[in-house]
């Protein structure tokens, strides 16, 4: 993890993301401006169909925007192509799906080593870190075991593990919870409020206000505009 | 991401579908098997109909003479006068007749082949027991017979027929020697006919004038000197009647026949070829298929970080540990399978590596050919369309 970045670390400015659907065109994002620190989490929140998705994909290099400017840890993201964004996808950014998008066919220990393969990380070393990761959350006992052979809470928690294992400066949380029982739901929170405790930078998207609270700041987002809720912050 | 990991991911995403893999793997697997076997056959069939042409020996001419109105052959006094030429060695006149040979209460119907004493060496056609035909029983016309090898043993079984008597035409022959046995070849039944002298034959058979010569020329070099004095003893003879005569030679006999054979050795290689093409078809096939299913997979790689190449890489090598795997299993099953057939039935097999690498290579280049469209599918998808895949 970079320790010391000069500017912030999340800056988008005036982008946007339109969508054509037959004839009409949808601004899933609208000229929406944010900037965020590092060592910050920062929860986003709102309706469905609000842009959420489409803003997270914007923030995990998963696509360019139609128009504007997104400096990520310094560099302009608009302009790269599919190899460099698969590069910054890896070093810079760890994913939580809704859905833990796990491998089914891979255990829990080769789902985590997966992004340090791509990494091209030596197999000693990757299999040390995976193990390292696996640990933090908990799941030490469980490196052998496939997805189906997990809880939803387990697989949740592999899922940050293999976000974690590359040591990337963002963790990006599409509704880590939406698919667990409120316990678990919290108890991967907490996991999450204890890693942004470790510096790393966190960016949650959630509906759920409740979650929304738990995170340091709190951007509202409707219609592909953000409003940031400062009444929540701290 | 280096090839241990590909492959080893390969092979993990092959062995957890194995049955898939195999019926993926089946069309290459019965290509390369059916190249190898067919082949192995069709080279086995080769050499055994050049052996067999060589064993009747390489400098060898032989004239089959048809003759032009009354005059349909030669005699042997005239023939005797091609020893002389240039380029000729040794020639073996005879004159056959299909003949009823007894031997006590057995007999058969052969061909009897009345010639001299240098038929031996003309034809490399020697005694296995007793002796061949002496000159001296050609000038005296002695009543020798000598017995092919299952002549003998039908009409002898396994007594030695050597100082016996046979009949042929009613007429007692003593029997001076067997012939070796050489098995069927071109020139028909080689062990199924008995040799007398000449000189008796022309006194004893229906039809006794020469109508086949051996010839021997001196070397391989001097068969084209042999043949053109032949050519032009018989034009002469039969006054230029081309029809009445035929001279063959061992050495295109040898071409037409190889190259009969490698026609066909082509035409079963390139229907192998064909289904090993099938195969690669079937490959790409499947694989089509499991990329639209695991498109989700795809999405989730390229999300933590797997570059075009990395996705790409994946899954041609997949396709290629797929069609190499099947290449292999086929290289054992045909080569397998040739023997097989080479053991179980007197088909003669020559199993060839060239082949065999060749077919075992072009195995992983369809694999490589059929997986790049597929791979090349998987590779381009975009990450956030293959992660909302359901
Ligand atoms: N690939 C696409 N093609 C066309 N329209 C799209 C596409 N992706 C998203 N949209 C549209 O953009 C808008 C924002 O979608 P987005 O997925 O970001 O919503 P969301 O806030 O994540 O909703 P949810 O809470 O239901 O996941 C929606 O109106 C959606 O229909
Ligand atoms: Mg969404």
């Amino acid at each position: 993890m970079k320790s010391e970045s000069p500017g912030p670390l999340i800056r988008i400015e005036g982008l946007s993301k339109w969508y054509q659907m037959g004839g009409e065109t949808i601004k899933a994002l609208d000229c929406v401006s944010l900037t965020v620190y590092q060592g910050d989490f920062v929860a986003i929140i709102g309706p469905s169909g609000s842009g959420k998705s489409t803003l997270m994909n914007m923030i995990g290099c998963l696509d360019v925007p139609t128009e504007g400017s997104y400096r990520l840890d310094g560099v302009e993201i608009s302009a790269m192509n599919d190899n460099q964004l698969a590069d910054i996808r890896n070093t810079k950014i760890g994913f939580i799906f809704q859905g833990f998008n796990l491998l089914p066919k891979l255990t829990a220990i080769e789902n985590v080593e997966l992004p340090l393969i791509y990494r091209g990380v030596p197999t000693r070393k990757r299999k040390a870190m995976a193990m390292d990761a696996l640990e933090k959350v908990g799941l030490g006992e469980r490196m052998h075991h496939r997805p189906s052979e997990l809880s939803g809470g387990q697989q949740q928690r592999v899922a940050i593990a293999r976000a974690l294992a590359a040591n990337p400066p963002i963790l990006l949380a599409d509704e880590p919870t939406g698919a667990l029982d409120t316990k678990t739901g919290k108890e991967v929170l907490e996991m999450i409020q204890h890693i942004n405790g470790q510096g790393h930078t966190i960016v949650l998207i959630t509906h759920d206000l409740s979650i929304a609270q738990q995170a340091k700041r709190v951007i509202r987002i409707q219609d592909g505009k953000l409003y940031e809720d400062w009444s929540d912050a701290g | 991401m280096n090839m241990y990991q590909g492959i080893k991911m390969a092979l993990g995403s092959i062995m957890s579908n194995k049955l898939r893999a195999f019926l993926t793997m089946l069309g290459i697997m019965i290509g390369v098997a059916s190249v190898i076997s067919l082949v192995s056959l069709g080279q086995g069939s080769t050499q055994k109909v050049t052996e067999q042409v060589q064993s009747l020996g390489s400098n060898l001419l032989t004239v089959n003479v048809t003759g032009r109105g009354a005059q349909t052959s030669l005699s042997y006094d005239e023939v005797l006068t091609l020893q002389e030429k240039p380029g000729i060695d040794a020639v073996a006149p005879v004159v056959s007749s299909r003949v009823t040979v007894k031997a006590g209460n057995k007999n058969t119907e052969v061909t009897v082949e009345g010639t001299d004493a240098s038929y031996e060496t003309v034809r490399d056609f020697h005694a296995q027991e007793g002796r061949f035909l002496l000159p001296i029983d050609v000038q005296f016309r002695q009543k020798v017979a000598l017995l092919g090898a299952s002549t003998a043993e039908e009409l002898f079984g396994f007594v030695s027929p050597l100082n016996n008597y046979v009949q042929i035409n009613g007429i007692p022959f003593k029997v001076v020697g067997v012939l070796e046995e050489k098995g069927d070849s071109m020139s028909g039944a080689n062990d199924e006919k008995v040799i007398i002298p000449i000189s008796t034959a022309e006194r004893i058979l229906a039809s006794p004038g020469v109508r086949t010569i051996y010839v021997q020329a001196e070397s391989p070099e001097q068969v084209e000197m042999a043949e053109a004095q032949l050519e032009a003893m018989l034009t002469k003879k039969f006054k230029g009647d081309e029809d009445s005569y035929r001279i063959f030679n061992q050495q295109d006999l040898l071409e037409s026949v190889s190259s009969v054979n490698s026609t066909l050795t082509m035409m079963l290689s390139g229907i192998a070829g064909i289904s090993l093409l099938v195969g690669g078809i079937g490959i790409m096939n499947i694989m089509l298929v499991s990329v639209t299913e695991r498109t989700r997979e795809i999405g989730i790689r390229k999300a933590i970080g797997a570059k075009k190449r990395d996705i790409l890489f994946q899954f041609l090598i997949e396709s290629v540990v797929l069609s190499g795997l099947g290449g292999l299993i086929g290289v054992a099953l045909g080569v397998g399978g040739a023997y097989a057939i080479g053991h179980f039935s007197d088909t003669s097999v020559v199993f060839s590596w060239d082949v065999t690498l060749l077919s075992f290579g072009f195995s992983l280049f369809v694999g490589i050919f059929f997986g790049l469209f597929p791979a090349n599918k998987a590779a381009n998808l975009k990450p956030i369309e293959a992660l909302r895949f359901e």
